[in-house]
């Protein structure tokens, strides 16, 4: 099937496979590979991106179900060569150490930011259900998602 | 994955056309169990009619104290909607607890019950209030919409269209949740009416469940010492690598009591 839709602000157009799952169309079709499958079984959320606005798992999403949507990527989240404000924070925060989870985590805490822009560090720790980290024990994320509250 | 068709109709009468032209179509909703499951090729329909195009299934009403939530209404929907957290607070709260943010803002409430997942949090508030599933065909009273382990009494082409609950005058849902999957190991929901009380269990036994003798004894008095003098009589728990049927059937009774003083002090 053909689908079309917007992708951190450019408008796509590409023919898929009915079983291409979400994740695996923005990684192989249009090559933005900063969106990761870790688990592929809708635990980890290293595949996390913004479907409409709101942080969805997409590798438990048909690609073209996603027709006529908007997706963002981490890819999108900075127009330029500087760090978002979220990215930033989790580079000073040492927030990652493999780095393969942060694009999930970090797509998740901006939405959690979107909606609930003072969290408590428990609502913090509830808004990561979804998202699994092996190497850093969460608290420098937790800190570095509060540092950003703070900020904003 | 195996390959399949898709569509995706913009009302009720195309998706029934586009179910009913191949053998082996399923409805996709949400697709938080149907995904999964169809990677691991347990499940590997001929097509996928997904709903999520059909603005008549989506939405939260609320008329002459029945509060109306559509079949593809998001978890997170339910959780946020005002309307449902000023009238069934219970259920917002039971909503916000499913899964993860992220399933909450795919997973819905009429993929929810009509997968019965044995300890989905859904169908013990179907069970535990009094309420309504409007389909494409009929209407389907609570009691007689599910009929065991992943089944229930809707025909394989017939669609939810939407669930009506009776509010009630409380009610409340606790939920003993499996640590990494959010799935119930035990989930009660208990609700008072002016003229009877429910209690449903989830996560429990092979599918969600009333316990009609402790109901009766709670209707007449509502206190938590009615749970230890009724013999209700709980048969057939699960007994897994999650807890065994000893310990979930202590839970029940634990936390059935929890709810009942809850709702006292409310």
């Amino acid at each position: 099937m053909r689908i079309s839709l917007t992708i951190n602000g450019n408008p796509v157009s590409e023919d898929v496979d009915n079983r291409t799952l979400l994740a695996d169309f923005i990684r192989n079709t249009l090559g933005l590979t900063g969106t990761h499958v870790g688990c592929d079984t809708s635990q980890c959320g290293c595949c996390v991106v913004h479907l409409n606005g709101e942080a969805i798992k997409s590798c438990t999403m048909l690609a073209v179900a996603a027709n006529n949507s908007e997706i963002t990527t981490i890819e999108g989240l900075s127009n330029s060569e500087d760090l978002s404000a979220m990215q930033e924070s989790f580079r000073r925060n040492h927030a990652l150490q493999c780095g393969y989870c942060t694009p999930g985590v970090i797509m998740s805490a901006v939405d959690l930011l979107k909606n609930n822009p003072k969290p408590t560090e428990e609502e913090v720790r509830d808004a990561l259900e979804g998202n699994l980290c092996r190497c850093t024990g969460y608290h420098n994320i937790i800190k570095a998602i509060l540092d950003v509250s703070k900020a904003g | 994955m195996y390959a399949f068709e898709y569509f995706a109709p913009k009302n009720l009468q195309e998706a029934t056309k586009a179910f009913n032209s191949f053998n082996d179509s399923k409805w996709l909703a949400g697709g938080m169990t149907l995904i999964p499951s169809m990677k691991l090729r347990m499940n590997a329909p001929s097509a996928l009619i997904d709903l999520s195009s059909i603005e008549q299934l989506k939405g939260i009403s609320i008329k002459n104290n029945i509060l109306s939530i559509g079949a593809m209404t998001i978890h997170a929907d339910v959780a946020n909607s005002l309307d449902v957290i000023n009238s069934l607070p219970a259920l917002a709260s039971l909503a916000s607890g499913i899964g993860d943010p992220q399933v909450r803002n795919r997973g819905t409430i009429g993929g929810s019950i009509a997968n019965n997942d044995p300890a989905a949090d859904y169908p013990s508030a179907i069970l535990g209030l009094k309420s309504k599933i409007i389909t494409s065909k009929k209407e389907i009273d609570a009691g007689n919409f599910f009929n065991g382990f992943f089944s229930t009494s809707l025909d394989t082409d017939e669609l939810i269209v939407k669930i009506n609950f009776q509010i009630p005058e409380s009610a409340i849902y606790l939920k003993f949740a499996n640590p990494v999957s959010r799935y119930a190991i035990v989930g009660i929901f208990l609700s008072k009416y002016h003229d009877e009380v429910r209690v449903a269990v989830t996560g429990a036994a092979s599918c969600v469940f009333r316990v009609n003798e402790l109901e009766e004894g709670l209707f007449h008095d509502f206190c938590s010492s009615v749970v230890d003098k009724t013999d209700y009589g709980i048969t057939n728990l699960n007994d897994d690598i999650h807890a065994n049927s000893e310990y979930r059937r202590y839970l029940i009774k634990v936390m059935i009591k929890k709810a009942i003083s809850i709702l006292q002090k409310k």
